[in-house]
């Protein structure tokens, strides 16, 4: 047993001096490779100016803005692409998931081929199709798509009206957060009625009528602050209205139709572990099938899906990564792409850029387990 | 002889081509307590089964309390929260707590207080003697106390008839007796039972009627008296033969 | 008292319209209103893909032709003749085509390699991994870099296109699959500054996207080498793939480790073997065979990211491709469609017989285990 210890020691001492070593060689090697090329170190180069524009910024930015800036505008645009990706994915998966367990077998075998066809084929190459096979091969402007005459689609990407929100929109904000906290409380009032008095009580009328109250005051209180933007054909462009950027379709639905995919085997897969007696058990006992689904298949299910779901979810935002490729805007573009080829300070910026992934990966993989120790507490019978 | 709950008719049933039940005729009065026994195969699992439409007949009729069950029916629901089942595998809800599972069709279907429904969880959990495991998980208990959760379960719907598919199949040894026990009282009690089982000695005990099926129809049936000491049919001899002797 | 005989009513045969094709639709097309009209819905709107499809790829399209002009026609679907004239450079890429037949070679010798490898009732497993993990690479090595045994040399620079695809993918995988053996055997190992260092590795790896990992082996790499040591393009890509996908590796060969049973560790140090003899000889060899599913998916998640060596700069089939769209005697509308239709088709051929590979196996292995229980 000692001699074992002793071993074990020795054997850990030598990995970590290796380790060690090989670290202090590369910093090493770098540092006088840095000096010999002339490259600054360190983080200065973050409040420098930036000196490039961006076509798509979350929030306001100028080239005068520094490179710390250009982060930011960088991980905004990632997360929006990847929570809208996520949105549609998931809505789209759950769908493809459901219909390949359809009854009918047309839908079962529909879903199928869609699954069999999105997660086989490489997701940059979907990227791409979409980009440079589809939407810049749409019309210019001049002959762009028009939809009721206020919605354009051209290889600018899509136009869309859009509410200007003046000063007072605050107050529809309030107004609509209120509408939220008051369904939820109406559910949660409506459950316990249920299981107090086994009375069920109304849920959308009364939110129906507060959504009509709460903007009615906000209507008093602030007026109407929205004046809506149609966007039109000037010259050579589109003014006025929003303007989604080619890119960002091109990528969003790379993602959502790419992902589904896999969420959709995920859901088949967590709704299939669910023992076909736990629905025999619930009909059994006079459960309608529309509850038998709600109270007892699909809780089942999510503690299968979930975990999974999540990984998708993280690969999703990963993925987002592949907008390089078509020069959307994302924290890999603007920061590993236009800022490296300015700044040249390779070592900081992919460690900043790998830092800023690994940091979601770990919230969520931390998140992940608390969310399973919280379900390993409660039984689970075989 | 009093109204017959169960009124099965001429019933036959195919799973695809094949043709597991025929020509099945029965009637079952209130209060009356049936085991059904045969090989396995036999399409006993599959004739109960047909009484809360689990699986679906094609030709024949089956009526339960007057209402005829067929494809164009309303209150399937109705029906089957009037006919409790315990299965085979106890098919308990593993992500809600023993009286979560006893109190869920209460709740839902009957629309019941949480309240009244625990009351009456907690009174069937008595009855089959696990009060003291209503804030468990199914995962947490032994297979008998499992099927006796599935039977208060059952119970708390206030069934007037209640189905058993093998309830005791699954079981170990040691625990069979524990819910045969449970199903015993519930007998004595006056509740209508159908029971498919091949425990004979709780045959003799409660049955008013054994069943003998094979090749999905029924061979021969008989009070338990008569079925065990003379039986009438060959195959159901030899059947006896196998069963008894060990 | 004489029993009667009983013998069993005859089966009936099932009423009609519930067997054959009519019972089959009943059931599983037309069995409520709402599956009817989902069916006729589905019906439409297949009929609908198909003739799109087909009208593009085949009624519409060109299949001859030496340039643009044979796909400039007024309603102009697929441009065949694009993919025609270029299928050489799309496998190839720039390498000289007199030197093509040592790329057939490769491909030729892996296959025959590779093909009893993967199916299981075939022998000699162990003569051809030693053949495909030890002869095989040295062979494609010399083969394809050439400048020794009189073959001229090939400047990694003029390789491309399907022969690159599949260069970055089986060195991807042959080269994680020992690294993520022995970071799995890390992970799990009692020795706690091994576990950190191995888990920090996987976890970081697992964490970052690709591209990040590609940008870092394509610039970083250069500056944490001495002054002068400098690995081509090509050599530090598979570098940084082979990294990467050795963290994946790790997580599935670990899920094959946490299925043996504890039985196996105790039995075999019962016999008196040491930790290296017992997860040679007995845990890997049965972790491993679990877990060939896993592999097999890892394999074809990294064949779909080899894509990703297109944006450093280095042509795979995709980028190939892309490059070739530049052509302007090629320049129609539809280059685009059709040559991402001709990468998306290989890729899904590929990706696809994998995939089935993969349930292939994960059915046999259980039918296997079935039979030893």
């Amino acid at each position: 047993m000692r001699s074992w210890l002793n071993r074990d020691a020795l054997l850990q001492a030598i990995v970590l001096l290796a380790v060690v070593a090989g670290m202090v060689w590369l910093v090493g090697n770098v540092q006088s490779n840095l000096e010999r090329q002339n490259i600054n170190s360190g983080f200065g180069f973050l409040s420098e100016r930036a000196g490039f524009g961006i076509n798509q910024t979350l929030i306001d930015y100028t080239e005068d803005d520094s490179f710390g800036r250009v982060v930011v505008v960088g991980l905004l645009n990632t997360l929006l692409v990847s929570v809208l990706g996520i949105f549609f994915a998931t809505l789209l998966g759950f769908s493809l998931g459901v219909a390949r367990l359809s009854r009918n077998w047309l839908i079962s075998k529909i879903a199928m081929v869609y699954i069999e066809i999105f997660r086989n084929v490489p997701l940059l190459l979907q990227i791409m199709f979409w980009y440079f096979g589809v939407l810049r091969n749409l019309p210019s402007p001049r002959q762009a798509l028009s939809i009721g005459e206020a919605m354009f689609v051209s290889n600018r990407g899509v136009v869309v009206p859009w509410l200007e929100a003046g000063a007072g929109a605050v107050w529809y904000g309030v107004a609509f957060a209120g509408v939220l906290a008051g369904g939820f409380w109406l559910r949660r009032r409506a459950l316990k009625m249920k299981l107090n008095t086994g009375q069920a009580s109304r849920v959308w009328r009364p939110l129906a009528l507060l959504t009509l109250a709460l903007f009615a005051v906000a209507a008093l209180l602030a007026g109407v602050p929205f004046t809506l933007d149609v966007p039109y054909l000037k010259g050579f462009n589109f003014r006025g209205g929003l303007t989604v950027i080619p890119e960002f379709v091109a990528l969003l639905l790379a993602l959502s139709l790419y992902t589904a995919a896999f969420i959709a085997e995920i859901v088949r897969a967590g709704i299939n572990a669910v023992d076909k007696g736990q629905r025999e058990a619930s009909a059994a006992l006079g459960l309608p099938e529309s509850l038998a689904l709600r109270l007892v298949v699909i809780p089942q299910a999510l503690r299968v899906i979930i975990p999974p779901l999540t990984s998708q979810y993280l690969n999703l935002t990963k993925n987002s990564s592949l907008a390089v490729a078509i020069a959307y805007p994302d924290i890999v573009s603007v920061l590993a792409g236009t800022t490296l080829s300015q700044v040249g300070q390779a070592v900081e910026i992919i460690f900043v850029t790998m830092m800023i992934y690994l940091s979601l990966s770990l919230l969520t993989s931390w998140a992940m387990n608390r969310y399973n120790q919280r379900m390993a507490l409660v039984g689970n019978a075989s | 002889m009093t109204d017959p709950v169960i009124r099965i008719s001429n019933m036959n049933k195919w799973f695809g081509t094949f043709h597991v039940l025929r020509d099945i005729n029965l009637q079952v009065a209130a209060g009356e307590k049936i085991v059904i026994c045969g090989p396995s195969g036999s399409g006993k699992s599959t004739l109960i089964r047909c009484l809360n439409r689990l699986e679906h007949h094609q030709e024949g009729h089956i009526e339960v309390e007057g209402v005829s069950l067929d494809g164009s029916m309303k209150n399937l629901e109705s029906i089957r929260s009037n006919v409790g089942m315990v299965f085979q595998q106890f098919n308990l809800f593993p992500h809600m707590s023993v009286l979560e599972n006893c109190t869920l069709a209460p709740i839902w279907v009957k629309q019941k207080t949480k309240q009244e429904a625990e009351a009456l969880a907690r009174q069937f959990l008595e009855r089959v003697r696990i009060p003291d495991q209503a804030d468990k998980y199914p995962g947490q208990l032994s297979g008998g106390q499992q099927q006796r959760v599935a039977i208060a379960r059952a119970l708390c719907m206030n069934p007037d008839i209640m189905l058993f598919d093998e309830p005791t199949s699954a079981l170990d040894p040691e625990m069979i007796k524990e819910v045969l026990d449970v199903m015993v009282e519930l007998a004595e009690d006056g509740m209508t039972m159908l029971c498919v089982t091949h425990e004979m000695g709780f045959a003799r005990q409660v049955a008013d009627r054994v069943i003998f099926m094979d090749e999905g129809e029924i061979v021969e049936e008989n009070e338990p008296e008569a079925f065990f000491s003379n039986p009438q049919n060959e195959r159901t001899k030899m059947f006896l033969s196998q069963v008894l002797s060990h | 008292m004489s029993a009667q005989t009983w013998s069993p009513k005859p089966a009936r045969p099932a009423p009609a319209n519930t067997v054959g094709f009519v019972g089959w639709a009943r059931e599983n097309l037309f069995a409520t209103k709402l599956d009817t009209a989902l069916t006729l819905l589905c019906v439409t709107l297949i009929v609908y893909t198909l003739e799109v499809v087909f009208g593009w790829a085949i009624i519409d399209a060109s299949f001859s032709g030496e340039d643009r002009k044979a796909c400039l026609k007024q309603v102009q679907g697929a441009c065949w003749p694009f993919i025609d004239a270029k299928l050489g450079q799309f496998i190839y890429g720039r390498y000289p085509e007199m030197e093509r037949w040592r790329v057939d070679w490769v491909f030729a010798i892996g296959a025959l390699g590779l093909v009893p490898l993967l199916m299981p009732k075939v022998g000699w497993k162990r003569a051809n991994v030693i053949f495909m993990l030890g002869f095989y690479p040295l062979f494609c090595f010399f083969m394809l870099t050439g400048g020794v045994f009189g073959l001229t040399p090939v400047d990694t620079t003029d390789w491309g296109g399907l022969l690159v695809t599949l260069v970055v993918a089986i060195t991807g995988i042959v080269g994680s699959l020992p690294l993520g053996i022995l970071l799995a055997l890390g992970r799990r190992s009692e020795l706690p500054i091994v576990r950190a260092l191995c888990v920090a590795f996987i976890e970081i790896f697992r964490g970052v996207p690709l591209i990040t990992v590609l940008f870092m082996a394509s610039v970083m790499l250069p500056l944490f080498l001495p002054d002068g040591v400098n690995f081509d393009k090509l050599v530090r890509c598979l570098i940084g793939v082979a990294l990467f996908s050795s963290a994946y590796m790790a997580e599935v060969v670990r899920g094959g480790l946490q299925a043996i049973p504890k039985g196996q560790y105790e039995a075999a140090a019962a016999l008196g073997l040491g930790y290296w003899k017992t997860t040679r000889l007995i845990i890997l060899p049965q972790a491993l065979k679990l877990v060939i599913p896993g592999i097999v998916n890892t394999f074809i998640g990294l064949f779909k990211d080899t894509t990703l060596v297109l944006i450093v700069g280095l042509f795979d089939l995709l980028g190939i491709v892309q490059l070739h769209f530049t052509d302007s005697s090629w320049a129609t509308p539809e280059t685009h469609i059709t040559g991402y239709a001709f990468a998306a088709f290989v890729f899904w051929v590929f990706c696809f017989a994998m995939s089935r590979y993969s349930i292939f196996m994960e059915n046999h292995l259980s039918t296997d285990r079935d039979k030893e229980s």
